[in-house]
């Protein structure tokens, strides 16, 4: 392996250069986006309906949801967008060193995120909250637990998914560190390092709006 | 497309900082009783967080016209979804029809 591999290798025969060849890569990553925001965004609907028909049910099931967790991972996920931010501002740079090290550290802050998520299912298991045969909710308001199986349907659809995207953004983050340390990426070509950064930041987009949802709106209503 | 300006780390540390301070607040606001406010408080803030991410993590303000407005009209079908599918829900106790939910 050469130690940098020239810009143009990395152009496609079908691009005129190498700035349009990445103004269709952004283009084509956004649009990837949109329909990311619209999968997401019907499991968000499906969220909002049925708290508003199940409120009190939804209420209890919120209630038992970690504050404290879901803080520590939404300052886990923002500070490895910061990491992933200046990841790809180093391989804009042409800094390799710096790119591989900012690299690292987004892919132990989402590895930091998802053994957090992983305590958190684990308590929701112990205490028999997870669907199924053996779910079992205690509970004085005036409402049928079945409902909060609902709930806990979704919050485990909702978080899951996001989980799940956050294990694809790992492979793609261990991908991108590889690629970057057989010096594929240079001040002329690092689109991959900028299109994966739009992905990672898209998931912690997610999380923002899972966070208060699931876990502090409901936090003040008595069930 | 190609006079692009570019954020400064300077503006990455500021979003981070202010990304942190508002996950800081939301957890705040949580533990005060506002009765329907704390959900249109929080969202408040999830929202102004979510701009910041785009606009600068995402530099959205710095992208070409067709870029924002492919988030643009990635959020007019998103409101499509939401606006729609709970003009249906939340209107079907107006009529003879009985709410299979109720």
């Amino acid at each position: 392996m050469p130690d940098s591999t020239p810009a143009v290798h990395n152009l496609k025969h079908h691009f005129a250069d190498l700035e349009q060849q990445k103004d269709s890569s952004t283009f084509a990553m956004w649009l990837f986006l949109v329909t990311e925001i619209m999968f997401f965004g019907g499991l968000f609907a499906a969220y909002l309906i049925y708290r508003l028909y199940y409120f009190n049910a939804w209420v209890a099931g919120s209630q038992t949801m970690e504050i404290k967790l879901g803080a520590i991972n939404t300052a886990v996920l923002i500070c490895s967008s910061l990491t992933m931010v200046l990841a790809v501002h180093s391989a804009k740079l042409g800094n390799r060193k710096l790119t591989s090290l900012f690299l690292i550290l987004t892919l132990v802050l989402g590895f930091t995120f998802l053994g957090v998520k992983a305590v958190e299912y684990h308590g929701h298991w112990e205490h028999h909250e997870v669907p199924g045969a053996n779910f079992h909710f205690e509970h004085e308001g005036n409402f049928d637990p079945n409902q909060v199986q609902i709930f806990f349907s979704l919050y485990f659809a909702m978080t899951g998914m996001h989980a799940f995207h956050m294990i694809i953004g790992g492979g793609l983050l261990l991908w991108l560190l590889i690629s970057n340390l057989r010096g594929r990426f240079s001040t002329e070509y690092n689109t991959p390092v900028e299109m994966v950064g739009l992905y990672w930041h898209f998931v912690d987009l997610v999380w923002i709006y899972l966070f208060p949802l699931l876990y502090l709106i409901s936090h003040h209503h008595n069930g | 497309m190609s006079a692009h300006a570019h954020p400064t780390v300077k503006t990455f540390f500021a979003v981070w900082i202010t990304l942190l301070i508002l996950t800081a607040v939301t957890v705040g606001v949580a533990t005060l009783d506002l009765g329907p406010f704390n959900a249109v408080v929080a969202l408040a803030i999830a929202t102004t967080k979510a701009l910041l991410v785009l606009l600068f993590f995402m530099e959205l303000r710095y992208s070409s016209a067709m870029t924002k407005m492919v988030v643009v009209a990635a959020l007019f079908f998103l409101c499509l979804l939401v606006g729609l599918t709970l003009s249906d829900y939340m209107t079907r106790g107006w009529s003879s029809y009985v709410n299979p939910f109720r």
